[in-house]
């Protein structure tokens, strides 16, 4: 047998390339896989909270627990909302007694009662996971059990969390507790369940005031973009770097 | 090599081998490196379908509207319109089937989240219509005299 030597270095070469192409390439996708790789692309989930619409009613906070089963009693809850006080001599009160989950129903406020002649601003700061773009709870996890979608949203694998508590410290904005029956870590999901399938958030159904909305950030004609493009909103703790993604109308200073 | 070198040697490597075999027993195959990286994106992928497959038991009005038509009417051509149904008829999840009926929350507490006059200046809440719980008809509940689905005094 004989060969030239162009031959040989052109065959040579020929093998060469295709064993670098990895078989993956070569991968067909079904049409809905394709759509689906596109869809997910396409989707970054944001929230609005507006806290001149807050009046304290608790609704979001009894149907987050309900819907994501968070035991009711128990001194857990994946969202809650802050009453504000500020009075006229400058001193500052909050409080969120349970949460918020059952309203706010009296001017007791730490165990002082509070004229409404007294106060010089208040407001109601409803909270929940701000599903940041650079979740410090992801990156402390030691075994990959919490991590971020496609869509940004931060979520825990509850059969591979070791419920070692490095993501609760870690997170500067507190939404993070343990699960009172999983014994794992737990947190806000931007309830995944139901806007994957083209639903609003529990808390954003039972909200009666339009406090809270949510919305896909790639999306420039949603109407929660609009808002975040054209309105003047703001985040919590943005010294921080964490970039969250959960927008605030009407954030005053006094909100930690 | 002499053999009081290579004992341990096989005992390390056999360790090594053990571990690499359980790792590869206990670890999920989709588990790795995903759409966000390694630093936020490193899990087990078939997680998210978890998620995904979670219950839902609100919803929402729509689920309502149908077969509860002339409730929804009631509600719709009131101020409570902006409340869902579920917020005091509780979740329906897969009503009628389960559960079978469910029961209206007609608590007193229930009106109050939002009736307890609270007038903080420059608040929504100081301009709901509201009450003293302690003082307005204690003990009595408030659908006694008040439809919530025609929230005023001639509601009945």
């Amino acid at each position: 047998m004989s060969i030239s030597r162009r031959d040989f270095l052109m065959s040579t070469l020929k093998v060469a390339v295709a064993s670098a192409l990895p078989l993956s390439a070569f991968k067909f996708l079904s049409p809905a896989e394709a759509k689906a790789a596109v869809e997910a692309a396409n989707v970054r989930w944001g929230f609005i909270v507006d806290t001149y619409k807050c009046v304290g009613c608790g609704f979001c906070v009894k149907a987050c627990k309900i819907e994501n089963e968070i035991p009711y009693d128990a001194p857990v809850t994946r969202t809650w909302v802050e009453r504000y006080l500020i009075l006229k001599d400058g001193r500052m009160v909050a409080d969120t007694p349970l949460g918020g989950r059952d309203g706010f129903t009296e001017l007791k406020i730490q165990d002082e009662v509070i004229e409404p002649k007294e106060v010089a601003k208040a407001y109601f700061v409803p909270k929940l996971c701000n599903q940041c773009e650079n979740p410090p709870c992801v990156q402390v996890c030691p075994v990959g059990a919490t991590y971020q979608t496609a869509d940004g949203v931060v979520l825990i694998d509850r059969t591979w969390c070791i419920g070692c508590g490095y993501c609760i410290m870690a997170c500067p904005y507190g939404v993070r507790f343990f699960h009172p029956v999983y014994k794992v870590a737990e947190k806000c999901t931007f309830c995944y369940h139901r806007i994957s399938k083209g639903m609003k958030t529990a808390c954003v159904d039972a909200c009666p005031f339009g406090a809270r909305k949510i919305g896909n950030l790639k999306d420039p004609n949603d109407p929660v973009t609009k808002t975040i493009m054209t309105e003047r909103v703001a985040v919590l703790k943005d010294e921080y770097g964490t970039k969250p993604q959960v927008y605030y109308i009407g954030l005053d200073e006094n909100v930690r | 090599m002499s053999s009081h070198v290579l004992r341990p040697l096989w005992v390390v490597i056999g360790v090594v081998a053990l571990i690499l075999v359980a790792r590869y027993l206990i670890v999920p195959s989709d588990f790795g490196i995903q759409e966000r990286g390694f630093m936020y994106g490193y899990h087990r992928k078939s997680n998210e379908a978890d998620w995904k497959a979670f219950k839902v038991k609100y919803q929402t009005r729509k689920y309502c509207k149908d077969c509860h038509s002339d409730k929804y009417e009631s509600i719709m051509s009131s101020k409570h319109k902006i409340i869902q149904c579920e917020n005091c008829h509780g979740p329906a999840i897969d009503h009628p089937e389960d559960p079978a009926k469910l029961v209206v929350n007609k608590s007193r507490s229930l009106c109050i989240r939002c009736h307890a006059q609270l007038l903080y200046p420059r608040t929504q809440r100081a301009k709901i219509k509201g009450i003293n719980p302690e003082e307005h008809n204690v003990g009595m509940e408030c659908s006694m005299c008040h439809n919530p689905h025609k929230p005023d005094m001639e509601g009945w």
